[in-house]
């Protein structure tokens, strides 16, 4: 079984290196093509050819035999009626004589034969010696007289001719092919009739024509091969510059964007490279425009970000002091202590996912990398997190595997990621408990956040990612959070290369579920969380797993 | 914390935005620290010479001089612990700056809170009930007279790679994650930047270790962290 698949294998090998020959090239698709379509020109040229010289040497040969023969059957008939007139009955030697006169005279030439039989008619002639048949030496009469011919010649007059296989040069030669032509000779006293054949070998023509047809397929092929050999070469000089052109084009999607293509002549091919390198320079120009305005956008973030954030740095520590101070003020200054500081957490947390965001869209966004292991960072995450959930009326409980779930990655990304589906959670968990999951295989590690809460109404585990997207916008602004914190932590998971997935059920809750590859840039299969495990989408939803599609998010950038 | 170590602070800022190094003064001084502020990269060496500060506030953007070359000034001829103060959360910065000297930083928008307790972390002194001597590698750590000898000659640490040489070289036999030294050395309760810890064991290399290339004091345990070297008993 082993072996025969692997011979299969084997088989398959140069065929497959054919096949991607074929598919790939341009050119040996057309010297194929060219080899196959000249090939059944060649082909059919030559059968015609052959056709006509093949007439054309029968059609000689068998007037020439008609002639001969024609002669032969008059000087027989008359030599039959001499013989009638001397008195002669016994028509044996007759016969003979008349062999003998119609044979070749040229014994080194033989090229036909004579036979005759009979008698014919129904009547026994007299003596036995008066029976045919007869023939002249080297016929085998037997394998050289068609039947249809002798039965023609028997019932009607006149002369009758057929092509046949004959058997010339003695009864051990193989038959060949020949012309038979064949009369009626009268022997008129005694009313009786024989049969006069001539017997035309055709080997000399055969010869010819096995010589022809050798030539002709000689020339064929060499016409074949030529044709083929006229296609690879033209073929060549058109494909030879594009396929300089796919290398060029490869280089620039590599980046290298100062390769160009060498203009040479002025023909199709160089006019095809000078549009081909003004494509190129034009793509470089935009390139580099939009480079030098992602830099400059990227410049202007974190000027705003500096120049903003010291101002901040002062309000807020003016803030604090008014804050500790509050309980000197009156009511109403005591308030206003209160709302200035807390609004300025929230302006502040704001800020900095404003120009996380900005980082990300302007792609400086990079992967500071760390192996650390995920129970740990959710232990911590979770230890953080707790006050806030807490706040919120929310028991947060973490459920982690015996086992280590080690893996690559930025951990403070990986960190953020899990503090804002926590937070997340917390706002939206109406004061149930929330989960949150860990869990691993080979190739990737998952985190997962459940709720218990508002949940989502169908169609919605799409839109949670979107920037300042809120379940609910009646109730919105009293949740606190800034409507990123989602959207961050899918920009995080896609830099990592994992995906971020969302299910929900209204007023049941909803599930986050971040999985990330042990190495960045790998593959992930969302599979660490099992469908039937506790915390899974499928429980949480409560009825058919098919209804909730999972939204995968960010894996595919 | 008592008041009367609170005292001993003196505190550099060295920050162009006049509110801001108001605003530093007024909570600084609530707290008990004894602030001055200079306004200017070019003057802070003078200031530092002048003043003689417990620990600096030091903004990474100024005028006149950039904060990464006062930090440098500063730590050619002071161990004074450093602090700064970085708008920028962008990794390269904050990694220019800990290259160049600085012990610790704040992000802003900072809290108070935040702020002092970084700065109360630089002016704790790692004196526990301490043995008299400590050994690490073929060096000599005198605990009670804040120095390093290797042989006779003594090696001029800063009071952070002093903290992280003794950290380590009080459990030999103890792998300390960045984690670990973060709490022990940097008097971070929470998970903070590991960063800190791998700028400052590559500078404390470049000061104590003979070949950096091949550290014999402070070893790296891949994948956990550090542990401090064999004592060499050289007879």
């Amino acid at each position: 079984m082993v072996s025969s698949r692997s011979a299969v294998h084997a088989v398959g090998a140069p065929a497959r290196w054919l096949v991607v020959g074929w598919r790939r090239s341009i050119q040996a698709r057309v010297v194929m093509s060219v080899l196959a379509l000249s090939a059944i020109l060649a082909f059919l040229a030559g059968w015609v050819l052959l056709r006509q010289v093949t007439e054309g040497l029968l059609d000689s040969k068998q007037q020439a035999a008609l002639t001969q023969a024609a002669a032969g059957i008059d000087t027989a008939q008359s030599n039959l009626d001499e013989a009638e007139l001397s008195g002669s009955f016994d028509i044996g030697p007759v016969l003979n004589q008349l062999i003998e006169v119609l044979s070749p005279r040229d014994q080194s030439h033989v090229d036909y034969g004579v036979v005759v039989i009979g008698p014919m008619s129904a009547v026994r002639p007299q003596r036995a010696t008066s029976w045919a048949p007869r023939s002249s030496a080297e016929i085998d009469i037997d394998r050289s007289l068609p039947a249809d011919l002798v039965a023609k010649v028997k019932s009607q007059p006149g002369s009758w001719w057929a092509y046949s296989r004959v058997g010339f040069g003695g009864p051990t030669a193989q038959p060949t092919p020949g012309l038979v032509v064949g009369s009626q000779i009268q022997v008129t006293n005694t009313g009786q009739s024989y049969g006069l054949f001539y017997v035309f070998p055709l080997q000399e023509q055969q010869a010819t024509l096995a010589v022809v047809v050798r030539a002709l397929v000689a020339a064929g092929t060499i016409l074949v091969v030529l044709l083929a050999f006229i296609a690879w070469v033209v073929t060549r000089q058109v494909v030879t510059p594009v396929r300089l052109a796919r290398r060029i084009a490869e280089r620039l999607a590599a980046g290298r964007l100062e390769e160009r293509m060498h203009v040479r002549g002025e023909d199709d091919l160089a006019r095809l490279a000078k549009s081909f390198n003004q494509m190129a320079t034009n793509l470089q120009r935009q390139i580099y425009r939009l480079e030098e305005l992602s830099r400059v956008q990227q410049r202007f973030v974190a000027d705003v970000s500096h120049e903003l954030r010291t101002p901040l740095t002062t309000v807020r520590m003016a803030s604090e002091v008014l804050f500790e101070a509050r309980a000197g003020f009156d009511a109403a200054t005591q308030r206003s202590a209160e709302l200035l500081h807390d609004q300025l957490d929230r302006f502040e947390t704001l800020l900095t996912d404003l120009l996380e965001i900005s980082r990300f869209d302007a792609g400086a966004a990079s992967l500071e990398l760390t192996e650390f292991d995920l129970r740990d960072l959710a232990r911590q995450t979770a230890a953080a997190m707790r006050p806030v959930a807490e706040r919120a009326g929310s028991e947060l409980r973490l459920i982690v595997p015996a086992v280590a779930c080690v893996l690559h990655a930025d951990v403070r990304r990986v960190e953020r990621i899990a503090r804002n589906l926590i937070s997340n959670a917390a706002q939206y968990g109406e004061g149930r408990p929330i989960d949150v999951t860990v869990r691993s295989d080979a190739e990737s590690v998952s985190l997962l956040v459940r709720d218990r809460g508002v949940g989502l109404q169908p169609g919605e585990e799409a839109l949670v990612f979107n920037r300042f997207w809120r379940a609910d916008p009646a109730r919105a602004r009293t949740r606190g959070g800034t409507g990123l914190g989602l959207s961050i932590a899918l920009e995080d998971t896609a830099l990592h290369g994992g995906s971020l997935d969302a299910w929900g059920a209204p007023g049941r809750g909803s599930v986050f579920r971040c999985t990330l590859p042990r190495q960045p840039g790998h593959a992930v299969h969302p599979l660490p969380i099992a469908l039937d495990q506790p915390g899974s989408p499928a429980e949480l939803v409560g009825g058919p797993y098919a209804h909730y599609p999972q939204i995968t998010s960010g894996g595919a950038r | 914390m008592d008041i009367s170590r609170a005292h001993r602070g003196r505190v550099l800022v060295i920050d162009d935005d006049s509110s801001l190094a108001e605003m530093l003064t007024i909570v600084l001084r609530n707290e008990g620290f004894e602030p001055r502020v200079c306004g200017n990269g070019a003057l802070a060496l003078s200031s530092v010479r002048d003043f003689r500060p417990d620990v600096v506030l030091l903004d990474l953007m100024l005028p006149g001089k950039d904060g990464t070359d006062v930090c440098h000034e500063i730590r050619a001829e002071s161990g004074v612990p450093i602090i700064m103060l970085t708008a920028k959360s962008d990794t390269v910065d904050i990694v220019l700056g800990l290259e160049a000297g600085a012990d610790d930083y704040v992000v802003k928008p900072f809290k108070p809170k935040e702020l002092v307790a970084r700065i109360r972390a630089r002016l704790r002194t790692f004196d526990e009930a301490a043995p008299a001597d400590v050994e690490i590698g073929d060096l000599v750590i005198d605990v009670a007279g804040h120095t390093v000898k290797r042989g006779d000659e003594s090696l001029p640490l800063t009071p952070l790679e002093f903290d992280l040489l003794l950290c380590l070289a009080r459990k030999p036999w103890q792998v300390f994650t960045r984690e670990v030294l973060l709490e022990q050395v940097w008097g971070y309760r929470h998970a903070a930047d590991t960063r800190l810890v791998n700028v400052h064991v590559q500078r404390l290399r470049s000061k104590v270790e003979l070949d950096p290339e091949n550290p014999t004091i402070v070893l790296t345990v891949r994948g956990v962290g550090y542990k401090a070297g064999e004592p060499a008993r050289t007879p």
